[in-house]
This record gives structure tokens, sequence and C-alpha cells, in this order.
């Protein structure tokens, strides 16, 4: 996997995590100064996720980082005094001190949406964004991430399945880094991998090792490539683990030491420098070339960062409300001809089609006709059952063959729907 | 009850076809409103639970989705956090969605995308959400607690978001139409009491009524009665009976709650001296205290009474009609508290 990148690939992916990592490293000092405003959070060891899924975007590709996708930020364009005046709440800020942290975005440029604090709800919005993507005719992919503890939210399970019946060109990152602020993975979920819950949505996932960062963007190129020629949703689950506590006020004196131990031998950027070196992609020269030119340009950046003033009082009362045309000119940018989804070409006929039902495994072992035909046939037949007792055809293409052909009208009889 | 018939043009900004005048239903003045924003503008589409195919519980879509297609009219999961957040994602490429709850009472289960992802991003990070939220509320059709419920105080408390409750079918179209066009996040609420119930006249061609404005629908000079949505009628009709007293009471009518309209309220409370706020929302947290404070704080001298509430009772929404006609305010409550407050 790893012959499949070029040099500058493996350079570039080097290169971000420093960056990444120098960049956290700065604000460690920055908040020791009491120059960061509320909390600090690290990503310390998980700089290959950050850095590899993001790098497998394209510039038109949408994200919505978690407050430790700071490397994905770095890797889509954002500078790094951007990120240090979100810390420190400066008026020159993308948020100009209204929001702190990851928690601004970008949408005309670099297609970033803000997250917020409540975990899980930037997944049924990116599946928008992938919605409208499509919709628009743009080909774009929309990316986000999520963590072991945000999966647990409801939100993550309505907007992965509204993305995952809507084929929606998303990619979710399921960054599992054992802990959720102190509750173990395992009080979480119980599984083993949760990358198994994809199943449930009928959408395909990828388990990958988050400390290698050319594994873990291999693996995403793909994702994003499948994602973006329509094969829906696909979730992948990187495992990692969280070195540092939930922030800085956090000891983590609840991880075991021989699991730290472990995690902190496994450093995503050792590991992947001792494969370039052993590879000669990377000598001392070059890769003291890079730290100089890291160490350079975030000097210039906190400096600019520390030089930016505080907002002034009365910004806090300014920009609730868009206030129209001369606020914001919305416009979508239409990559597709807008006659076909308007009439008379958009116009349909309002019918469900049923092609034909699928299978199951029922209790008792016998199979039952139960789903609509364009559903998999959901437990206990293997691909290779299914072909040996229908002569070589996936069971579900057959029942929708041999199902005749005809089309339900739902509307007409159906009485008014008491749902709860 | 009132015909419902509109005086409610003031305001409003009506183009030189709109003049044919037809007699439509209140829903099928929201039906026209969203069929005649999808044909102007590609860039609006419709999700929700059963928009599509079944054309929505009270088929306030039906038709769209023959005319607009799958990529427009997209039926759901049940899912009310997934249709918000998946509108708003919409709305950052310059979509502009809007999602129907199947019963407003649901709103409540995507509160969380609403209250911290919608409504605060333009303020947070200068992201603009053009999106409407809309569906059927209110009671008085005998729909139990979890089908009759008057939510907008929530959203009424959360910056960032605007909260329009028509009464009239020329309102609901135009306020429909005004807040599709609009750059920030709507909460459209239809009561379903006036769906059928109530006609009115609404012009042939394009136009929208201004969000944010109240408007006079009687003028009277003894009380002025502040009210929307279906208490729009049953303050007329108590106003009705009220000048047959010779108290000729003022009625205003809301329209949006969110931002409200001081001006005309304290334009017709500097005149009448007297102010009864009439809604079918429970008492506590009712937009009438909002009121209350407003006048406190802006024209105190000029109150010669003290200020009224005619409201539901502070319980959930009872189901069987005894119930639900007692906990709800009726045109014999208002024509009282009214009476009441005349004598100061």
């Amino acid at each position: 996997m790893k012959k499949d990148l070029t040099r500058q690939q493996h350079l570039d992916l080097y290169y971000y995590m420093r960056l990444n990592r120098a960049v956290e490293d700065t604000m460690v000092k920055l908040f020791r100064q009491n120059k960061i405003v509320g909390g600090l959070y690290s990503s310390l060891g998980q700089e290959a996720i950050s850095v590899g899924t993001s790098y497998a975007l394209q510039k038109k590709d949408w994200l919505a980082p978690m407050i430790r996708n700071i490397g994905a930020l770095l890797v889509k364009g954002v500078k790094p005094r951007d990120i240090f005046m979100q810390h420190m709440a400066k008026y020159d800020s993308p948020t100009k001190g209204k929001d702190g942290t990851s928690h601004f975005g970008d949408l005309d440029d670099l297609h970033i949406v803000s997250p917020i604090s409540m975990l899980g709800d930037l997944i049924p919005v990116m599946a928008g964004v992938a919605i409208a993507g499509r919709y628009l005719g743009q080909k774009i992919v929309a990316m986000t991430w999520i963590g072991d503890g945000g999966s647990s939210t409801g939100v993550f399970h309505e907007g992965l399945n509204f993305a995952a019946v809507q084929k929606a060109p998303f990619v979710l990152i399921l960054e599992n880094n054992l802990w959720a602020y102190s509750t173990p993975v395992r009080k979480q979920v119980p599984l083993e991998n949760l990358a198994d819950r994809a199943k449930a949505y009928g959408i395909d996932s990828y388990i990958v090792d988050g400390n290698d960062v050319a594994a873990v963007y291999s693996t995403t190129k793909e994702a994003v490539e499948r994602a973006r020629a329509g094969e829906g949703p696909i979730l992948i689950e990187a495992k990692t683990f969280r070195r540092l506590g939930h922030a800085q006020h956090d000891p983590a004196e609840y991880v075991p030491k021989e699991m730290r131990a472990y995690w902190e031998a496994r450093d995503p950027i050792a590991l992947h420098e001792k494969f370039l070196l052993s590879e000669k992609l990377l000598d001392a020269k070059s890769k003291k070339d890079i730290e100089d030119k890291i160490n350079t340009l975030l000097a210039t950046e906190r400096d600019f960062a520390e030089n930016s003033p505080m907002p002034p009082a009365e910004l806090a009362e300014t920009g609730v409300y868009c206030t129209g045309e001369e606020c914001h000119k919305i416009r979508a940018k239409w990559e597709r001809p807008i006659s076909e989804v308007t009439p008379p070409k958009s116009s349909v006929q309002a019918v469900w089609t049923v092609p034909g039902f699928g299978s199951g495994k029922s209790s008792g072992g016998v199979n039952a006709p139960i789903h609509f035909g364009d559903t998999q046939p959901s437990t206990g037949i293997s691909a290779s059952e299914a072909k040996s007792s229908n002569g070589g055809k996936p069971a579900a293409k057959v029942a929708a063959k041999t199902a005749a052909k005809k089309t339900v009208k739902t509307a007409a009889s159906a009485s008014r729907k008491a749902r709860r | 009850m009132a015909d419902g018939k509109t005086n409610g043009t003031n305001g409003a900004k009506t183009s030189e076809a709109a003049t044919a005048e037809a007699q439509v239903t209140f829903l099928e003045a929201i039906k026209q409103a969203m069929f005649e924003e999808m044909e102007r503008d590609p860039s609006v589409v419709l999700l929700g639970e059963d928009v599509g195919v079944y054309g929505g519980a009270f088929k306030t879509s039906e038709g769209l989705l023959e005319r607009f297609g799958w990529e427009r009219v997209i039926d759901t999961p049940i899912s009310e956090s997934a249709i918000i957040g998946a509108a708003c994602g919409m709305s950052y490429l310059g979509l502009r969605p809007i999602c129907e709850m199947q019963f407003i009472d649901f709103i409540v289960c995507a509160f969380n995308q609403i209250t911290n992802f919608v409504a605060k991003g333009h303020y947070l990070w200068n992201a603009p959400a053009p999106m409407v939220i809309r569906g059927p509320s209110g009671g008085g059709v005998h729909g139990g607690p979890f089908h009759s419920a008057n939510p907008e105080m929530y959203f009424v408390h959360t910056p960032g978001l605007k909260v329009i409750y028509p009464s009239t079918p020329y309102d609901a179209k135009g306020l429909l139409k005004a807040a599709v066009r609009d750059n920030n996040p709507v909460l459209f609420f239809e009561h379903k009491f006036l769906y059928r119930r109530i006609k009115g006249e609404i012009p042939a061609g394009d136009y929208t009524v201004p969000i944010g404005k109240a408007v006079v629908r009687r003028e009277g000079k003894h009380l002025t009665i502040l009210s929307y949505a279906a208490m729009m009628h049953t303050s007329l009709e108590a106003a009705e009976a009220l000048a047959k007293e010779g108290i000729e009471a003022e009625v205003i009518d809301l329209r949006t709650l969110l931002p409200l309209d001081e001006e005309t309220i304290l334009n017709s409370v500097r005149k009448t001296n007297k102010c009864l706020v009439v809604h079918e929302d429970t008492k506590t947290g009712g937009i009438a205290g909002e009121i209350a404070a407003l006048l406190c704080e802006k024209a105190f001298s000029d109150l010669d009474g003290p200020l009224l509430r005619v409201t539901s009772l502070d319980t959930p929404v009872p189901y069987a009609p005894t119930l639900e006609e007692y906990f709800l305010p009726n045109a014999k409550k208002v024509f009282a508290a009214a009476k009441e407050l005349a004598r100061y």
C-alpha cells in the first residue's frame, strides 16, 4: 500500500503531520502563558488520521472538522495564524472572537463547515452538503469525523441512516481513540469494531490503523473515490489512541499505564519518519529543512496572532441575522443544466415502484419474504450460499426477477399516518 | 368565528399582475406558496416525512413531487434531526430548503439542530442558513397532547431564528414566500384548525408579506387586543360582541413573533391605553409575558390598567373534547377579560 504513493505524497503527509504537531505544541506554550482563552484540546498521536484522511480530498470537496482535527484544517489550506487566533479569541480570527478552537468555517473558498460542541450534529449537516452537491452537479464528496464517544449519539444514527438511504457522497471517519473523556470505548459500544455499525446502515466500511498515515490516506482515497462515483456513504474506522487527557486540564490518570506505553511506541510521525528514512525518501538534511520551514512559518504566524487585538466589546451585539443581499449574496453554483431539475424534465409519476421482494433468514432458519427487492438479504446467507442455491445469482436479484413486475400505488388507499 | 376575510394587505408588496382575487383555503395558500417558489427558483427544495408520494399528512405538498421530481421533493426517514441538519447543509451550498415537520410537535426532536446549529451559524462564523421549517401546529382538533402543540416560544427565545405564525390565507402565502426568500432560518407555524376552515382572497400574481410586521385587523379606541393564528379569529369574534356593548376593541394580528413589531404594538397601546393579549400557547412563558415587559419598559405611563392575558392553561393539551375546550381560550373568555379591562 505504501508503495502506491509518490515520494511527494509521502513527504506531504510527513510535512502536514509535523506541522499539525508543531501548531499544537505552540498552542500548549501559549496556553501555559495564559494566552489561550478557554480550554485546549490535543490530537497528539492522532495526526495521521486528520492528515491522511483530508489529504485524500480534492480542493472542491467539503469537510467539517472535529475538535481534534487541526491537521485536516491545515491540509485544507487554513493558515496556522487563524488556528492560533481562534484559540486566543482575537479580532482577526475567522470568527472575530465569537467562538474558539476549531469552531470556524469557510463556505466560499475552502469549503469548511464549522463544528459545534454537540457531537454527531455534523453528520446530517454534511450529508446535506453531499446531497446538495450532487443536486447541483458539483461531483463533490463531503467528509466529517466522529469519535468513539460521539458515535453513541442519536444524531449519528439519524444522519448516517439518512445519508445511506440517499446514497449521499459522504465519507465518515470514525476516529476510535479508545477514550471519550474518562469513559473507555467498551463502556460506549459493545462492539470490538465500530466499523461493524456500517452494516446496519447498508453501507460499506473499512478498518484502518490510524497511526499509519499512508494506510489512512490510501484507504480514504479509495473510499472518497467510491463515494464520488455514486456508491453511497462509506464509514472508515481508524483505530488510534488519545495520548493526552480530554483537554489540558485533564491529566487522564484513568488511562492504564501499559496502554499508554503501547501507543506511545507507535507514534504516527515517528513511524512514518522511520519508513521515509529507510526508503531513502528523507535524509537528515531534508528533515532539517522541513523543521526549519515549519519553525520559521510558525514564528511568523504566532507573531501575527499575538499582535492581533481583542474584539471590540460592541461586536457582541452584531451579526445575529443576515441582513440580506448586502450581507450575503446567496447563489447556488450550478454545474448541471437547470432544465434537468425544472419542469417538464423534472416531472415524474408520484408512485412507489416495487421491483420484487428480498428475503431474510427467519428464526426458524428458513428464508422469508420480508423486504423490498432492492435491499440485500439480511443475515446468515453468505454470497456463496446464495449463489449455489440460485444458479450463481445473488439471492436478492433472483427474487427481484421472479417477482411480478408491477407498480404499487400507495397514496390512494393509505389513511392518515398515525405514526407514534 | 369570523370568516377570515383579510384586510391585511397593508405593508405587503403586490405586483401589478396581482389583481384577480380568488377565495382559497389557508391550506391551499400554503400549497400555492411552495409550488410557486419551487417554480420560480430551482434552489428551493422540500424535504420531510411523507411529503412526496403521499403529498404530506395534510396534503400541503400534494402535486409537488409530480412536478418537481425526486431530487427536489425528498421523502425522508422519521428523523427530524437529520431533516433539519441536512437542510442546513444544503443551505450552505446555496439551496433554500423547506423542511416539513409532519406535526409541529415533532420539531422538538430536532431542538438541538435548530437552536445550536442552524440559529447560531451566522452570528458565530458568518454562515447564513436560508431555510424554512414549517408544519401544522395548534389545538382545537382533538389531536391530543402530541399533535396539538404550540411550541413557538421555545424558538422565540433563540436569537438567530425568525418565527412566523399567520392567521389568514393571504398572509400565509405571502409570508411563506417571504420566508423562502429570507437569508435566515425561518420557522413557519401553520395552525391546523385554520387549514380548511378559513378561506380568504388571494391575488393571482406573485406577492410577499414582510416578515416582522404586525397588522391592525380592526380599529378601535377603548382597548387593544393583541393576538395571532387561530386566536386572531377568536379575538375578532369577541370584538364584535364587545362592539354591541359599546366597547370598541382594536385588534392587532402579530403575524411575526420574532422579530416582534414593537412599533405597531406601542402605537396602538398609546392610543387605547389598555392591552389584552390572547394566545393559544400556554400562559407561563408565552409571548404575552414578553409584551407585558415591553409595555412596562416603553409605555408604562400610557397604561390605564393592567395587561391581561387570555391563554391556554398551564397544562399539556388534553385529549377529550370537554377537557380541551376547557383548556383553550375562546371568544367568551376574551369577551370577559376585555370587559374587565375596559372598566379601568
